[in-house]
C-alpha cells in the first residue's frame, strides 16, 4: 500500500472511529461539553422518526437524537416498564432516562410515529416532571391550507417553547440561516448517499450508519465537514471491490440494528445500497428554500419533499410505484426487510411493499430483529442464502 | 355447567334488533342503492354519515363480533398466512381474514363493499395502515380526517380549526360526492339534538354504578350500554329509545338495589367494586365475565367505555355548532388523551365511584391502550392507596386468553383486597 493510500485509510479509520464513540455515547458525554462550551446553551432529544430540527437550531440549542441503548444496555428498570409484546427501543429509551443519562437533554421531543412513541411522550410527562416534553403531531393533511397551516402553528408552538428555554428568539432570519446550515448537511449527505449506491465498496455499511448517528450528536456544522470529508477520503482510498449483490434495506426507520447486524449483512455478501436507517436524518430530501417565509418552506419541505414513511400517511397512493421507482434507481438486485419485533407500523406495511416488488418482479427476503440482538448466525444464513440465489439464478 | 344462554335485558334486545336492522340494510344496498362508509369507532361521524343517508361499517365491530362468534381464530390465520406478522394488532388480522373469507357479517349475509374509506384516525396509529391495507382490496376513495393527538393535555384552538376545515373542506364535499346529497346545516342541528339527549342518558347509567349495590356492571355491561352510542345510531331516535329504555331498566335495579345482570342473571352480592382500565377480551367474554361475577366483583368505571368519548366528563354535542362539535368530539376521546390525563381520569374514577382497587386488563393487541400501563398502575397505587392488578390477554386472539392464568391472577387479586380490609379493620 503506498503511503497515501496507508494515510487515508488511517485518516479514515480516526473518522470512523470518531463517529463511533459518538455512537457509545450513551451519557451524552459530548453534548455536555457542547453546553459547557457556552452560555445558557440547551439540549434538545428527540425520538425517531422526524422532528424540525431547524428549529432546535434557530432558538441556539443542539437537537441529540435518541435513538435507544442498542445492545449496549441492561434492562432493569426499562423491562418493569413494558409489557413483553412492546418493541425494545422504549425499555432501553426509559432505561437510559431513569437512570439520568439523558440528564444532558433539557426538553424531549416525540414526533407522531406510533402509538408506544406516543405513549412514551405521556411517561415523560410523568417520569421527568421539570423537563420540557412535547409531542409534535406532523401532519397527515398534505394540503397546505389545511395540514399545512396547522403544522407551522406546530412549528411556532416549539420554536417559541425552545426559545423560552435558551433566551433566544426564533426569528424570521434565524430559522432561514438554520435552513441553509441544514441544506448544507443534506447536500453532504446525498453526495454520501449517492457515492454509497454508486460505490458501495467505498462506504461501507457501517462507516456510513456511523456517520448519520454521528449526525444526531454533533452540531450540524461539525456534522457537515465531517460528512465531506468521509466523502473525500473514501474516494481516494482505494478499497477493493467484492463480489457482493445489492440490496436495499427497509423496516429499520425507529428501533435501530445493532451493529453487529449491519456488519453480518455485509459478511453475509450484501451492499447496502439504499436503506431507512437514522431516516430523520435526511427525511427531507431537497434543499429548502432560503428566501422566501422560512415557515413555509419547512412545512412544504416536510409535506412535499418527505421520504416516504411507514408512519406518514401515502395519501397520493404511489407508495407501491415509487417504492419500486426507488429500488430499480439505487440497482437494488433485491430487498431484504428488517423491522424490529412488534414494530407495528413496519409489519403493517411490509405486506404491502412485499405485494409491490412480487408485482414487479424484485426478490426480497425478510426477518425481524431487536435492537439487543445478540445472535446473527441465523441472519447471516439467511441473507447469505438470498445474496447466494441471486447470483446464481437472479441478475447479480 | 352455567349458564348456556345468557339473560337478556329488554335493552339487549332492542339494541340486537337495531344492530340486526343495520346489518339487514348493508345486505340490501344493492337494491335501495344507499351507500356504504367504513369507518373506526374512537372519533366517528356517525351523526355526519347518517346525514348523508350513509351506512357506517365499522372494521374494529366486524374483528370484536368475529372473536364473540368463535371465528377470529380462523380468520387471524388466513391473514398470517398472507404475509400478516404474528406482532401485529388482531383486529387488523380478523378484518384482513373475514375479507378474504367472504366478509360474511354476523348476520350470516356478506358485508357491503365500501364506496367510501373515512379515515378518521382517533388516538390510533394502527387505523392508519389498516386503512391503507383495505384500500389495496377496494377501488374506492379515501378520505383521511387528521386528528391530533392532546399531547399537551389540551384542545387548542388551532387543533380545533384544523380538525374543523378537514371535517368542511374535504370531509364533507367527499360525502357529498359520494352520497349525491347535499349538507343542511338545519337537519344536522337536530341531529345533534338527538345525539345530547342519548348521551345524557347514558351519563346518567354510567353514573349509576356510583350507588351501592352498582346496579350496571361499567365494563362487561358497559360494552352493550355504548354500543348504539359509539357505533352506527348516535343522532338517531332509536338511539334515543334505546337510551329511556336503559335508563327506565337500571332505574328499576336501583330501585329495588339489584346488582347487574350477568350472564347468569342478576348478581346476588357485590364484593368488590373495581376500576378497569383496557379494552375487555372478546374471545372468551362470558367466561371472562364470569371470573368476576362469580367472586362478586363489579365494574364501576371503565376506561374502555370512553374510547367513544368522555361524556361523564362533561362532554356533549353542541346543536349550535356541528362542525366544532364533531372536532372537539373526535379530539376528547379517551384513547386520544396524553398519559397524565389518563391516569387522572382513572384516579377520578377510583375516588367517584368509591372502588375497592383498580385492574388493567394488558391487550397484547392494542399498543394505543398498552404502552406504558404499567407506569399507569404505579401511579395509581401511589396516589390513591388501593390495590391495583394486572391481567393480560388479547382482544381477539384467543391464543393469547389463558383462562387459568387469569383466574389464578383474579383470585389472587382478591385476596389481596381482602387482606387490605382485615388490616383496615384490624
Amino acid at each position: 500500500m503506498s503511503t497515501a493510500l496507508a494515510e487515508t485509510s488511517e485518516k479514515l479509520l480516526a473518522l470512523s472511529r470518531r463517529a463511533e464513540s459518538l455512537y457509545d455515547d450513551l451519557d451524552l458525554k459530548a453534548v455536555t461539553e457542547w453546553k459547557s462550551r457556552g452560555k445558557n446553551r440547551r439540549a434538545i432529544g428527540f425520538l425517531p422518526i422526524y422532528v424540525p430540527r431547524e428549529i432546535i437550531h434557530a432558538a441556539g440549542a443542539l437537537p441529540v437524537g435518541l435513538m435507544g441503548g442498542a445492545d449496549r444496555v441492561e434492562i432493569v428498570r426499562g423491562d418493569s416498564y413494558f409489557q413483553s409484546y412492546i418493541c425494545h427501543l422504549p425499555r432501553s429509551v426509559i432505561e437510559l432516562a431513569v437512570g439520568g443519562r439523558m440528564d444532558a437533554c433539557d426538553g424531549f421531543l416525540f414526533p407522531s410515529i406510533c402509538d408506544v412513541i406516543r405513549n412514551l411522550s405521556g411517561m415523560f410527562k410523568m417520569l421527568l416532571p421539570g423537563k420540557y416534553v412535547h409531542y409534535v403531531d406532523l401532519p397527515q393533511n398534505f394540503d397546505t391550507a389545511l395540514g399545512g397551516r396547522f403544522y407551522i402553528s406546530e412549528l411556532k408552538l416549539m420554536a417559541r417553547d425552545i426559545g423560552n428555554l435558551t433566551g433566544v428568539e426564533v426569528t424570521d432570519d434565524r430559522l432561514r440561516a438554520s435552513l441553509a446550515a441544514y441544506n448544507e448537511n443534506r447536500v453532504a449527505l446525498r453526495r454520501l448517499l449517492h457515492a454509497r449506491r454508486d460505490r458501495p465498496w467505498e462506504v461501507p455499511t457501517l462507516d456510513y450508519y456511523l456517520l448519520l448517528r454521528a449526525g444526531y450528536m454533533l452540531p450540524v456544522e461539525e456534522h457537515t465537514a465531517m460528512v465531506n470529508e468521509y466523502v473525500e477520503l473514501a474516494a481516494q482510498a482505494g478499497r477493493p471491490r467484492m463480489d457482493n449483490i445489492r440490496v436495499a434495506v427497509r423496516g429499520a426507520f425507529c428501533e435501530q440494528p445493532p451493529l453487529g447486524l449491519l456488519r453480518t449483512l455485509e459478511r453475509a455478501g450484501c451492499y447496502v445500497v439504499d436503506d431507512d436507517f437514522v431516516l430523520g436524518s435526511r427525511f427531507i430530501e431537497q434543499d429548502l428554500d432560503v428566501h422566501g417565509d422560512p415557515w413555509d418552506a419547512l412545512a412544504q419541505g416536510f409535506m412535499h419533499h418527505s421520504l416516504p414513511a411507514a408512519s406518514k400517511y401515502d395519501q397520493r397512493r404511489t407508495k407501491h410505484a415509487d417504492f419500486v421507482k426507488r429500488v430499480r434507481d439505487y440497482r437494488a438486485d433485491g430487498v431484504i426487510f428488517m423491522a424490529p419485533s412488534f414494530c407495528d407500523p413496519a409489519l403493517l406495511e411490509q405486506p404491502m411493499l412485499q405485494k409491490a416488488l412480487e408485482d414487479a418482479d424484485i426478490p426480497f427476503t425478510a426477518f425481524k430483529y431487536s435492537e439487543d440482538t445478540g445472535q446473527f448466525q441465523v441472519i447471516r444464513e439467511q441473507a447469505g442464502t438470498f445474496a447466494d440465489a441471486l447470483k446464481l439464478w437472479g441478475n447479480a | 355447567m352455567k349458564g348456556a344462554t345468557a339473560e337478556k335485558d329488554a335493552s339487549m334486545q332492542k339494541q340486537k334488533e337495531m344492530i340486526a336492522n343495520h346489518f339487514s340494510e348493508l345486505a340490501r344496498v344493492k337494491e335501495t342503492r344507499k351507500k356504504v362508509v367504513y369507518t373506526f369507532v374512537p372519533g366517528n361521524l356517525t351523526e355526519l354519515i347518517n346525514h348523508f343517508g350513509m351506512l357506517p361499517v365499522l372494521p374494529e365491530i366486524n374483528a370484536l363480533q368475529s372473536g364473540m362468534r368463535g371465528k377470529s381464530a380462523e380468520y387471524i390465520s388466513i391473514a398470517e398466512k398472507a404475509g400478516h406478522s404474528e406482532d401485529v394488532c388482531t383486529y387488523v388480522k380478523t378484518d384482513i381474514g373475514m375479507l378474504r373469507a367472504g366478509n360474511i357479517g354476523p348476520t350470516g349475509e356478506p358485508l357491503p363493499k365500501p364506496d367510501l374509506l373515512l379515515l378518521s384516525y382517533t388516538g390510533c396509529f394502527t387505523f392508519l395502515k389498516w386503512f391503507e391495507l383495505l384500500r389495496e382490496e377496494y377501488d374506492c376513495p379515501v378520505v383521511m380526517l387528521h386528528v391530533p393527538y392532546q399531547g399537551d393535555g389540551e384542545i387548542t384552538q388551532e387543533m380545533r380549526e384544523y380538525v374543523s376545515n378537514q371535517i368542511r373542506d374535504v370531509v364533507i364535499p367527499e360525502f357529498e360526492r359520494v352520497s349525491g346529497v347535499r349538507y343542511d346545516h338545519d337537519r344536522m342541528k337536530e341531529q345533534l339534538k338527538l345525539s345530547v339527549r342519548a348521551e345524557d342518558d347514558l351519563v346518567w347509567v354510567l353514573n349509576s354504578a356510583r350507588a351501592r349495590p352498582s346496579p350496571i356492571d361499567a365494563w362487561f355491561g358497559g360494552v352493550y350500554y355504548i354500543g348504539p352510542m359509539f357505533t352506527s345510531f348516535r343522532g338517531t331516535q332509536d338511539a334515543v329509545d334505546y337510551y329511556t329504555m336503559l335508563r327506565e331498566e337500571v332505574q328499576d335495579r336501583l330501585d329495588q338495589k339489584l346488582g347487574p345482570v350477568t350472564p347468569d342473571g342478576p348478581m346476588r352480592e357485590e364484593k368488590y367494586r373495581l376500576v378497569i382500565e383496557g379494552p375487555p377480551n372478546w374471545t372468551s367474554f362470558r367466561e371472562f365475565w364470569r371470573m368476576f361475577a362469580d367472586e362478586g366483583a363489579v365494574i364501576v368505571a371503565s376506561s374502555y367505555t370512553k374510547v367513544g368519548g368522555l361524556y361523564d366528563r362533561g362532554f356533549r354535542h353542541n346543536p349550535d355548532d356541528p362542525l366544532g362539535t364533531m372536532a372537539d368530539y373526535c379530539m376528547g376521546c379517551y384513547t386520544n388523551l396524553n398519559f397524565p390525563q389518563r391516569t387522572a381520569l382513572l384516579e377520578g374514577y377510583i375516588n367517584d365511584f368509591s372502588a375497592d382497587g383498580f385492574l388493567i386488563n394488558s391487550v397484547k393487541s392494542c399498543n394505543s391502550f398498552s404502552a406504558g400501563q404499567l407506569l399507569i398502575l404505579r401511579e395509581l397505587e401511589k396516589r390513591t392507596g388501593r390495590p391495583g392488578g394486572f391481567i393480560e390477554s388479547d382482544l381477539v386472539d384467543p391464543r393469547y386468553f389463558s383462562a387459568a392464568n387469569i383466574k389464578n391472577r383474579l383470585e389472587s387479586y382478591f385476596q389481596m383486597i381482602e387482606a387490605r380490609r382485615k388490616g383496615a379493620t384490624s
